[in-house]
């Protein structure tokens, strides 16, 4: 066991997996001599060289269409896109190429690109650096979204997206990358795609992901000093989704919140809500409440903290599920 | 004050050789081409029409959902594609029928995707590095470009030709308006990619026409990308081999990238779902059907001697090419259902299972009685 920040679990995660398989390279904007805006890839253009660490030009289509091509020629290339906000000129590319190619190719090649993408806000920073786009994403067949929400989960989670022969989007809570926690060098706690509880509890259940994760167990500390029991959920893996945990701890409960910083109008907690009503209806006392960022443009700093949702607000989410 | 033709011609159309000044480095390549070789090229050439016109009928005939002629174009393809090494890998629009026939794809595997049965149609490793068609305009360009990284990545250059590999990848004058493409020039000039850039200017990016794209002779564009950019006339299979040739061997000896423009015109619609006669005119159409690029070569072999008795030998080949084509076309079947969700992930995936399961559940219930 060792104390990491998520960014250095990242960083560390990485050059496990370079070790591992020479066949990966990173690539993006400022991740080689800067070491990326996050410093996640610091250090490892002096270790792997620039044929395995790329500067590449400023241009997210070009990062994404080119690193399709390199996957074609055997690599595993692990792209980073600056900010959440910088997607969508590599939209089309992983959207309608990236996604679709196994597919067209009717799996006689493979795809095994990760696109980490630093997501979500608390930063204080400018337009277009905070946004929570993982919806879109996980919307489009093809491809496979994660998340992690823990240095651990982060320095495990990143080599086993890399290992994977699907494309896999990987959003890196930015609000995360400083805090320290435990990583565990040795061996992985759970699979790529396995939702976990993180808190146990009987009076309802908190879903969310990410960035929301801390979020939740304090709403879970503070709700358990005025004697209510909340169990905590963390998705992981927005597609698939592993419905087992989510629906195991509903059933237990009977009431379920689900919580993300992304707006709430058809975001993932509509299908998680969806999901659990679909699977534990007979076990709900309340209907799933969505706790989510407004389905307004992510706003200035200054209110950034009126836009994103904090402990109180899902604790007000279980007052009203509890009051049912 | 008459400017210099800066476009690559060595045969005119009258099949006459009468090169052009551009055409002095390229001369030589063109000159080695013997009799057979350019009765190959013909050959390719009129089973690259013959299949096009024939998969044409098949639309009309409501055999095919859709198809994109080829027709004018074949010059552009088969000078190319027959300058391309059997190492290289071939990155093609969804026009590059010529392409795909000298790379040994087979006609129905063509057609098959516009016949709704698949979204590939072919595997590339056995077929000649030819990729699958791209129908997103310019996408295609960069994974090209990143395949040619990953070439540049992988080992250091040889030296010998036979060797060392190199990408060609075909583009339409639309697409040089596209982010991808641009994004592609700069990823290749960066990288010093081993790589050829083939850019058919056929006129007509569906109703558009390239004035529309560009103010600016497209291939003049290859400067502001830092690459050298040749102009060649597309109807002249001679002009189109040997400056494909000459800057894929420049590209796979490490001297980079490089961009060709073959100017030559779409004589069909752009698909089978558009009418040209909505936005071009009769003349500019009869204009390029009298520069056809099969006369062309034609002319120029019976100038060297070649007797009628070949080229009926050819035409009959190629009668036989879409007769076989018909018939393969109408015995293909439908996939199985399976293919809805078998290649959506490469590994095992629960969303994708149940569902599969459901459909499954779902279609033997239709049996069941009420």
């Amino acid at each position: 066991m060792t104390q990491l920040p998520l960014a250095k679990a990242l960083n560390a995660g990485l050059k496990r997996a370079m070790e591992d398989d020479p066949k990966v390279l990173l690539m993006g904007e400022d991740i080689g001599r800067l070491g990326g805006v996050f410093r996640v890839t610091d250090g490892l253009l002096a270790t792997f060289g620039e044929q395995r660490v790329l500067d590449t030009p400023l241009a997210e289509s070009g990062i994404v269409g080119t690193a399709i091509g390199l996957a074609i020629r055997g690599y595993r290339p692990v792209c980073e896109i600056q900010f959440d906000g910088f997607i969508w000129p590599g939209f089309d590319q992983i959207t309608s190429q990236l996604a679709k190619l196994t597919n067209r190719l009717e799996g006689r090649e493979r795809f095994p690109i990760v696109i980490r993408v630093p997501f979500g806000g608390h930063i204080g920073s400018i337009e277009h650096h905070s946004e929570s786009p993982e919806t879109y994403f996980a919307h489009t067949p093809g491809l496979r979204v994660v998340t992690p929400s823990t240095p651990n989960d982060g320095y495990w989670m990143i080599q086993q997206a890399i290992r994977s022969d699907d494309p896999v989007i990987f959003f890196e809570p930015k609000s995360r990358y400083w805090p320290k926690g435990e990583v565990d060098l040795e061996s992985p706690p759970v699979g790529l795609h396995v939702s976990r509880v993180v808190r146990t509890g009987t009076d309802a259940t908190l879903i969310g992901y990410g960035p929301m994760v801390s979020v939740l167990l304090a709403a879970a500390e503070i709700a358990a000093g005025e004697g209510r029991s909340l169990e905590v959920v963390d998705l992981r893996s927005l597609s698939p989704i592993d419905w087992g945990p989510v629906v195991a701890s509903v059933e237990k409960t009977g009431r379920a919140v689900v919580a993300h910083e992304a707006p709430g109008f058809l975001g993932m907690g509509a299908e998680i809500a969806a999901g659990i009503s679909e699977r534990a209806f007979y076990s709900l006392e309340a209907p799933v409440l969505r706790v989510a960022g407004f389905d307004a443009p992510y706003p200035p700093a200054k209110l950034e903290k009126l836009y994103l949702p904090d402990a109180d607000r899902v604790l007000d989410a279980v007052d009203r599920t509890l009051a049912y | 004050m008459a400017s210099t033709d800066p476009t690559v011609r060595i045969i005119g159309n009258d099949g006459v050789i009468a090169p052009t000044e551009a055409a002095e480095p390229y001369l030589e390549r063109a000159m080695a081409l013997d009799e057979e070789r350019l009765l190959g090229f013909l050959t390719d050439m009129v089973h690259t029409r013959a299949v096009d016109v024939e998969a044409a009928n098949l639309q009309r005939q409501g055999h095919l959902g859709l198809w994109a002629p080829s027709y004018g174009q074949e010059a552009a393809q088969i000078g190319s594609a027959r300058a391309a090494r059997a190492q290289d890998s071939i990155f093609p629009a969804y026009r590059e029928h010529g392409v795909a026939l000298v790379r040994g794809v087979e006609p129905v595997d063509i057609v098959r995707m516009m016949r709704g049965v698949t979204h590939g149609g072919w595997d590339p490793a056995a077929h000649g590095n030819f990729r699958p068609y791209t129908l997103v305009i310019g996408s295609h360009t960069l994974h090209a470009t990143g395949y040619a990284m990953g070439i540049r990545f992988d080992a250091p250059v040889t030296g010998d030709p036979e060797r060392d590999e190199a990408v060609l990848v075909y583009f339409g004058d639309g697409a040089t308006a596209q982010g991808d493409t641009n994004e592609a020039f700069v990823f290749a000039s960066s990288y010093q990619t081993p790589q050829v850039f083939f850019l058919q200017n056929n006129h007509w990016a569906i109703s558009v026409p390239v004035s529309r794209q560009s103010r600016t002779p497209l291939f003049r564009r290859a400067d502001g990308f830092g690459m050298p950019g040749v102009q060649v006339d597309g109807n002249d299979v001679l002009a189109v081999f040997a400056v494909t040739g000459a800057l894929l061997d420049d590209a796979r000896a490490g001297r980079g990238p490089a961009l060709i423009e073959a100017l030559t015109y779409r004589i069909g619609a752009h698909t089978t779902a558009d009418d040209p006669t909505k936005y071009r005119t009769d003349d500019e159409l009869a204009e390029w059907t009298a520069r056809d690029p099969i006369l062309r070569l034609r002319r120029h072999l019976e100038q060297r001697g070649v007797g009628a008795e070949e080229f009926d030998r050819i035409d009959a080949e190629a009668a036989e090419l879409a007769s076989t084509l018909r018939g393969q076309v109408l015995a293909v079947q439908d996939p199985p259902r399976s293919l809805l969700f078998e290649h959506v992930y490469r590994e095992p995936h629960p969303l994708i299972a149940a569902e599969q399961a459901w459909l499954a559940d779902y279609e033997a219930s239709y049996g069941e009685s009420s």
